[in-house]
């Protein structure tokens, strides 16, 4: 097993003509993903990346029984492409674009929660399940597969986390970047449910940042539920108050989301958080040997 | 994007909701013209984006129009937390008997926009919310529903407001959702909204702030945005799409990914040194952008040393090394740079770079500890 994506993800590209979409819709194919087709409205009948192209996700759906998709396109028409996946059908729906208005995801997030479909991101580099399917942007190369889940609110921290591991020979089941703005699809709760229940995840690595209290929620699902161990890094220990970085959702406002308090918060639920990113594939391998 | 109180304040009385009468200033001269029209008695508050303008001495009451003209002159020209204040607001003094703090916000847990409401009033809502959370009152929106009049009542009568203003805290409440609303805010205060000697409500402050990524749909609001408050160097990073957030340490930081850029500067402060930037140049960042990048980062005369991490994925680490080599023709340096690029075309960008006379580091524990050195002087390269 392995958690979201998998040999079995029939996936199409929202976006698919466009520079990104089209860019990664190859490497995903490089990298054996089973990209079934693509969308881009008012180009339906063409090919991009030796897929068909549709003007539609239903159309998709119709022609090509797609169950994942993921998303390229521009942020001003990213939530309209979120719920088009969901009203088509779509069981999970990745969406890579960075910069969508914050009252959109909210007006999204609550039409998703009322079907059954599941929303990766958005601002997010996507869910790689190594060997099998790449849905995403990530470099694809520096994955092996294996037992260890990720969950990431970042990108290339991600990847760094990854490098280090694969580097040690210790391989992932999956990993998924849930995407650094304020208002994601999945949590960190969600993600850590899935490896909880999948068998073939042994232990988990949890990267998170300042922003918000989702990490100090997760670390009350992690005393509570997990039994698997987990391993953390939480960024911007050095952020100062007030300032946006980078991510629309790493922001320490009214003094909530400091790093200080995450760490604390995952400490105390018997979390192993460490001060050094790469320091995550010291310990990850120290309980492999256990 | 932070608004004025000012343009808060203009904004919510577009909504319907009272503010007292007022003109913005930035003479002392202007000022006092304003207080006279007004009938003498006002207050001149100064107009910057930073809180505490109160405590800073920034925000004085004048009983006459020459008084106005004074408190203005002071304060016009005062720094506040580093901002020079260029405008004054001349309001009318109010007749306040009792101050209330009545707020929006996106509630990220809870994935709804959250009305506030507090019977302490006139205080740093975050100082209520630390010392005594339950007079904080707090109304969670559906999307799909909107602020409703039964919502707003609820509110007036947990505020424990006499009932003659029922009615117009409704009004106020229903228009700071549609200001909130229809401006992608992700804050609208009022703090406070007093109720007058003679019984009335009125938004004696306001504050808002707006979505950046909501800007391409709020051109009226965008253009607003007052340049002259903002950090020079986040103005230039943000023409070239760059992340920059200014930092006081002497560390100059260029990193894909904002979770790595931070991580990188985190890294920096736990082997001794401090970050001078955040700095995210994105992904597949071109050569011009990571040149402009650089050329932001060396103009910080605080700066000692700059570390490269790249960790190429789409970004492409030859890419990098070009924009590196580019930047630092136009802009020669002294400063030691310490370059970890490591990935996409990594083989590449190190013979690029080669010419540069860098020093380079594997890891990103041994590319922090480098820049940590080089920064003290305790390490050889550079340009020099």
């Amino acid at each position: 097993m392995s958690i979201l994506v998998d040999k079995n993800t029939r996936l199409i590209v929202q976006g698919i003509t466009g520079r990104e979409g089209l860019f990664h819709t190859q490497q995903m194919l490089a990298y054996g993903t089973k990209v079934v087709g693509g969308v881009t409205p008012g180009k339906g009948g063409q090919w991009a990346a030796g897929v068909p192209v549709f003007d539609t996700v239903a159309e998709a759906v119709r022609a090509t029984e797609a169950n994942t998709s993921i998303i390229y396109v521009p942020a001003r028409f990213a939530a309209d492409a979120i719920l088009e996946a969901v009203d088509a059908g779509i069981k999970l729906v990745v969406c890579i674009t960075e910069g969508i208005p914050t009252l959109d995801m909210v007006k999204a997030r609550a039409y998703i929660d009322q079907t059954g479909s599941r929303l990766i991101g958005p601002n997010c580099p996507g869910v790689i399940t190594p060997g099998q399917a790449k849905v995403g942007i990530m470099p694809g190369h520096i994955h092996i597969p294996g037992n260890v889940g990720i969950v990431s609110r970042s990108g290339t921290l991600t990847y760094e986390v990854v490098a280090a591991l694969t580097e040690r020979g210790i391989g992932q089941s999956t990993a998924v970047g849930i995407g650094g703005d304020p208002i994601i699809g999945s949590t960190f709760i969600d993600i850590l449910e899935m490896f909880e229940n999948d068998p073939e995840t042994e232990q988990v690595v949890m990267i998170g940042e300042i922003g918000g209290t989702d990490e100090e929620r997760a670390a009350e699902f992690i005393r509570q539920r997990m039994t698997k161990p987990v391993t953390a890094f939480i960024a911007g220990q050095t952020a100062p108050p007030g300032k946006r970085m980078g991510h629309a959702g790493a922001i320490i406002s009214g003094g909530t989301g400091t790093a200080a308090e995450k760490v604390k918060a995952l400490r105390a639920a018997g979390v192993e958080v460490v001060s050094i990113p790469t320091e995550i594939a010291d310990v990850v391998a120290t309980r492999l040997a256990a | 994007m932070n608004l004025h109180e000012y343009q808060s304040k203009r904004l919510f009385a577009q909504h319907g909701i009272p503010i007292p009468r007022g003109e913005v200033a930035t003479t002392p001269t202007e000022a006092r013209e304003i207080a006279r029209q007004l009938g003498g008695k006002a207050v001149v508050k100064a107009q910057v984006l930073v809180g505490g303008r109160g405590k800073a001495g920034g925000i004085k009451l004048a009983a006459t129009p020459d008084e106005a003209e004074e408190r203005a002159r002071a304060i016009l020209g005062m720094k506040i937390k580093g901002l020079t204040v260029s405008k004054v607001l001349v309001d009318e003094a109010a007749d306040i008997a009792k101050e209330l703090y009545l707020g929006l916000v996106v509630d990220r847990a809870q994935r709804r926009v959250v009305m506030m409401g507090s019977s302490e009033g006139g205080v740093d809502i975050e100082e209520v919310a630390a010392r005594s959370p339950e007079k904080i009152i707090k109304v969670p929106i559906h999307p799909f529903v909107g602020f409703r009049s039964y919502q707003a009542l609820e509110l007036a009568l947990s505020l424990g407001l006499p009932r003659e203003l029922f009615n117009s805290f409704t009004r106020i409440a229903m228009g700071l959702y549609e200001a909130f609303m229809g401006s992608d805010a992700s804050l609208a205060e009022i703090n406070p909204l007093v109720i007058t000697g003679d019984g009335r409500l009125l938004a004696l402050d306001g504050k808002m702030s707006v979505d950046d990524n909501a800007l391409f749909r709020q051109t009226t609001l965008a253009e607003m945005r007052d340049v002259s408050e903002e950090d020079p160097y986040e103005l230039e990073a943000r023409r070239f799409g760059l992340s920059y957030v200014k930092l006081d340490g002497e560390i100059g930081c260029m990193v894909n990914g904002a979770g790595l850029a931070m991580a990188t500067m985190d890294l920096t402060k736990l082997y001794g040194g401090s970050p001078a930037n955040f700095l995210d140049i994105g992904g597949g960042a071109t050569a011009e952008r990571v040149a402009a990048a650089l050329r932001i980062i060396l103009s910080d005369k605080n700066v000692k040393a700059v570390l490269f991490n790249i960790f190429g994925g789409i970004t492409r680490c030859d890419e990098v090394a070009r924009g590196i080599v580019a930047a630092l023709a136009e802009v020669p340096t002294n400063v030691p740079m310490v370059a970890r690029l490591v990935g996409t075309n990594e083989e590449e960008g190190r013979a690029i770079l080669a010419s540069a006379n860098m020093i380079t580091a594997r890891t990103l524990p041994e590319a922090a500890q480098k820049a940590v050195q080089a920064a003290k002087g305790q390490l050889g390269g550079g340009l020099s």
